[in-house]
């Protein structure tokens, strides 16, 4: 597939370098806000919404950004987004932004998005930019409906608020507290590793080990030097 | 209930009941990402002291004095903004004035802007609109959990390194399991206090 086509971006997003599942970039949303498939997919496509956006706009200034001072800019451009796409929710979808509080404003520091600022759209051209941001979200979007619903099928029996489960079914609540996110996002690493798909925890070297530092390649480094010591 | 048993069962509440990493799911990058070695986890949780307590008492004078009622919706920008900035500023300050801090916390600050629990506990408080005590109360209360957890957690990880793991759950997968089952501790600290 040739480079940085609007397709292979997509491909490249959802499927090949999904930043949930192989990158592992972007936790705390991930086992935050994933107690039901509806919240997952309210937080993945504002997410998506925020990382097509700014993936663009830095894109377009990509000239004019000095190269010193580029992370506050990035920094200022996402989290303008992040405001509007706050805004949008507290006007149109209440339901879901009361659910999903103060993670919305949170999408500033979720490391997917300045990492693909740093590491893509700095660097290429505004449409392949504007479709990377757009796969890496809905990969984002598809990994935390993924984790909300088996979440939500384990812990209610519903999915989608949907009862799915029998009537015998005795709901396993702590699927949906805290220790639930934790364990079922363990599980779905062990699996990757079972059958070798690639993901961060087992390429380490080339992913950083899944750390969001990596989004600057510079911390990631340094993170290196300081385990070393 | 007299002041000092207020602040004390607030610092309480926010370093073990509603713990910001295993209840919250705050700052989980450098928790997991952080915690190989006790040393670094030392290290990075006394800089996360550090930056949340400064950081809060700097928002908060900001949202009271200048953002006030009708620039409330600059709020997210103005505090990536400022704890951006603020990371900056120590990490300069630390190299000229006290270069044996910097060579300990240094390598962990310029993390620290992309720790979610910095501008979590900054948003946070400045939604529920607490005083200036309260807001100081909750943020160190939450940087102090936020060391608790990271420490525990690289002392358990050191101890993991040497035992027999089943092949698939080597590395990040038996690290999560490791934190469900912290969390499910932790659950054990609610309703220690009413």
């Amino acid at each position: 597939m040739k480079e940085n086509t609007p397709i292979e971006r997509l491909y490249n997003g959802i499927l090949k370098e999904n930043p949930t599942f192989v990158l592992m970039l972007g936790m705390c949303p991930t086992l935050a806000v994933t107690t039901s498939a509806i919240n997952g997919v309210g937080m993945g496509l504002s997410t998506c919404a925020v990382l097509m956006m700014s993936n663009l706009i830095i894109s377009l200034l990509r000239k004019f950004i000095p190269d010193r001072v580029r992370m506050p800019a990035y920094i200022v451009v996402v989290a303008s987004f992040v405001t509007i796409v706050e805004m949008l929710m507290q006007a149109y979808v209440r339901s879901v932004y009361t659910a999903l509080g103060l993670y919305i404003p949170l999408i500033v520091v979720n490391c997917i998005i300045l990492g693909r600022a740093e590491s893509y759209a700095s660097k290429n051209k505004p449409l392949a930019s504007f479709f990377d941001g757009l796969g890496m979200g809905l990969g984002f979007t598809l990994a935390l409906t993924i984790i909300g619903a088996v979440r939500e099928l384990l812990g209610a029996g519903e999915i989608f608020g949907f009862r799915v489960m029998p009537e015998s079914f005795e709901p396993v609540s702590i699927m949906v507290m805290a220790p639930g996110a934790f364990f079922v996002l363990s599980i779905l690493c062990a699996l990757q590793n079972k059958f070798k798909a690639p993901s961060a925890t087992n390429h380490g070297d080339k992913f950083c080990e899944g750390n969001c530092a990596s989004c600057m390649d510079k911390t990631c480094h340094i993170m290196e030097r300081s385990e070393d010591k | 209930m007299s002041f000092f048993s207020t602040l004390f069962l607030g610092i309480i509440s926010a370093a073990l009941v509603n713990n910001v990493v295993l209840s919250r799911f705050l700052g989980l990058c450098p928790f997991l990402g952080v915690s190989k070695k006790t040393s670094t986890a030392v290290g990075m949780g006394t800089a996360v002291i550090a930056v949340i307590t400064l950081s809060s008492a700097i928002t908060f004078v900001i949202d009271h004095f200048i953002l006030r009622e009708n620039l409330r919706y600059l709020r997210t920008i103005v505090f990536i903004l400022i704890i951006a900035a603020l990371v900056q500023t120590v990490e300069i300050i630390l190299k000229k004035k006290i270069p044996s801090l910097y060579k300990a916390l240094g390598v962990y600050l310029p993390l620290i802007t992309t720790n979610c629990a910095v501008l979590g506990v900054a948003i946070d408080s400045a939604q529920k609109s607490y005083t200036f005590v309260e807001t100081m109360v909750y943020s160190v209360g939450t940087a102090v959990g936020f060391l608790v957890a990271i420490v525990l957690m690289s002392g358990i990880r050191e101890r993991i390194e040497h035992n027999d793991i089943p092949e698939s759950f080597k590395g990040m997968p038996i690290v999560l399991v490791t934190a469900g089952l912290m969390a499910i501790a932790f659950f054990g600290f609610k309703g220690t206090i009413g």
